[in-house]
């Protein structure tokens, strides 16, 4: 994976294993690796992959079974609410974006309407 | 095992290589040593690993004075290329098992696979980046607790360089410090978890690469361009 050097990449990593979570690449229940083994498939940091797991447990994304691992949570609420901040910041970004071209917020849906 | 500088100088005639350093390496991890060429980097390395005296200062390993007992503890490898022309891969690892206590011959003979190098090729006949990949073998097949490797991506092509620093991931663990001096500052940003920064000598900054990111926004390479480039320059105009 390609990081950008400027943002931490434990929140890259993060981001990653949301965005495999929410198109259900990683499903509900599923064991996810361990911080070691995020280490390496990474190709990052021990010290940073140890603070993935923390992270995403206190977003509710992911628990611990002591002695097992860590899963992926099995709470739709928790991924429909992940779900709808993804949707919201891809929406900022896209209309962020039109803005800065010159476009008023009121035009986008004759531009989208226009390109289907 | 922590090991622990303290005002650490080291005087070559009138040119001061080490000016005063103090830091401790912790075991579970990897510093990235940085500074443009003649900053003391490899002065640095070659103090910790007990292959120079210092001037003044002191070192210290768990509170006591460094020994011989430590630096069995300690593996280095230097920037040169450290092996014999006439051996094969395979004598170099029986020549390290000779010769280093904690040398693990498993350990290496799981390298040789991973980077892959066949014990039969001679020392002689391999590229730049072979002999980079050797030395890491070699260096990290050792039980070491602290393992400096000076410039270990230095004129190595990137394929080679990633294995390389992928070595280096899977073969970190709680219990030993690596620190890694390079000029590859970028190739360094998901590796390293703290950058230390020389500049004439001296240890101007040691900071958690994370946190830099999280706090300034700033990943190594603006760090370092901050500390060494322009922005430098700027700051001594202003």
């Amino acid at each position: 994976m390609d990081f950008k050097s400027n943002v931490p990449i434990y929140l890259q990593v993060i981001a990653d294993l949301k965005a495999r979570m929410l198109k259900g690449e990683i499903r509900p229940g599923d064991k996810l690796p361990s911080s070691r083994e995020l280490a390496v498939t990474y190709e990052i940091n021990p010290n940073t992959a140890a603070r993935i797991y923390t992270e995403m447990e206190r977003q509710g994304l992911s628990y611990t079974r002591r002695g097992i691992g860590t899963f992926a949570t099995e709470d739709p609420s928790v991924l429909e609410y992940h779900r709808n901040l993804e949707l919201k910041r891809i929406i900022g970004e896209f209309i962020s974006e039109l803005e800065s071209l010159g476009c008023r917020i009121e035009d986008i849906p004759g531009l989208i309407e226009e390109y289907k | 095992m922590s090991v622990t500088c303290t005002n650490l100088t080291k005087r070559y005639f009138t040119k001061t290589a080490v000016d005063q350093v103090s830091m401790t390496f912790e075991p579970g991890h990897i510093y990235a040593l940085l500074g443009p060429n003649g900053n003391g980097k490899s002065t640095l390395m070659k103090l910790l690993s007990g292959l120079t005296s210092r001037t003044s200062g002191e070192i210290t390993v768990d509170g006591h004075p460094l020994s011989y007992r430590d630096k069995a503890n300690i593996a280095f490898a230097p920037t040169e290329s450290i092996f014999f022309d006439y051996m094969k891969i395979r004598d170099v690892g029986r020549y390290y098992q000779d010769y280093f206590r904690d040398f693990d011959p498993s350990c290496f003979q799981r390298l040789l696979v991973e980077l892959e190098l066949t014990p039969d090729m001679k020392v002689r006949t391999l590229s730049s980046g072979m002999l980079a990949k050797l030395k890491i073998a070699a260096t990290l097949s050792r039980k070491a607790s602290l393992i400096l490797l000076d410039e270990p991506l230095n004129g190595i092509d990137l394929l080679t360089r990633e294995s390389i620093l992928h070595t280096i991931i899977a073969h970190a663990d709680p219990s030993r410090a690596m620190v890694i001096s390079s000029h590859m500052v970028e190739e360094l940003e998901a590796t390293v978890d703290t950058a230390l920064f020389m500049k004439e000598g001296r240890l101007i900054l040691s900071t958690d690469v994370e946190t830099l990111r999280e706090k300034e926004g700033l990943s190594l390479v603006d760090k370092y361009r901050q500390i060494y480039g322009h922005g430098e320059l700027l700051k001594e105009a202003m």
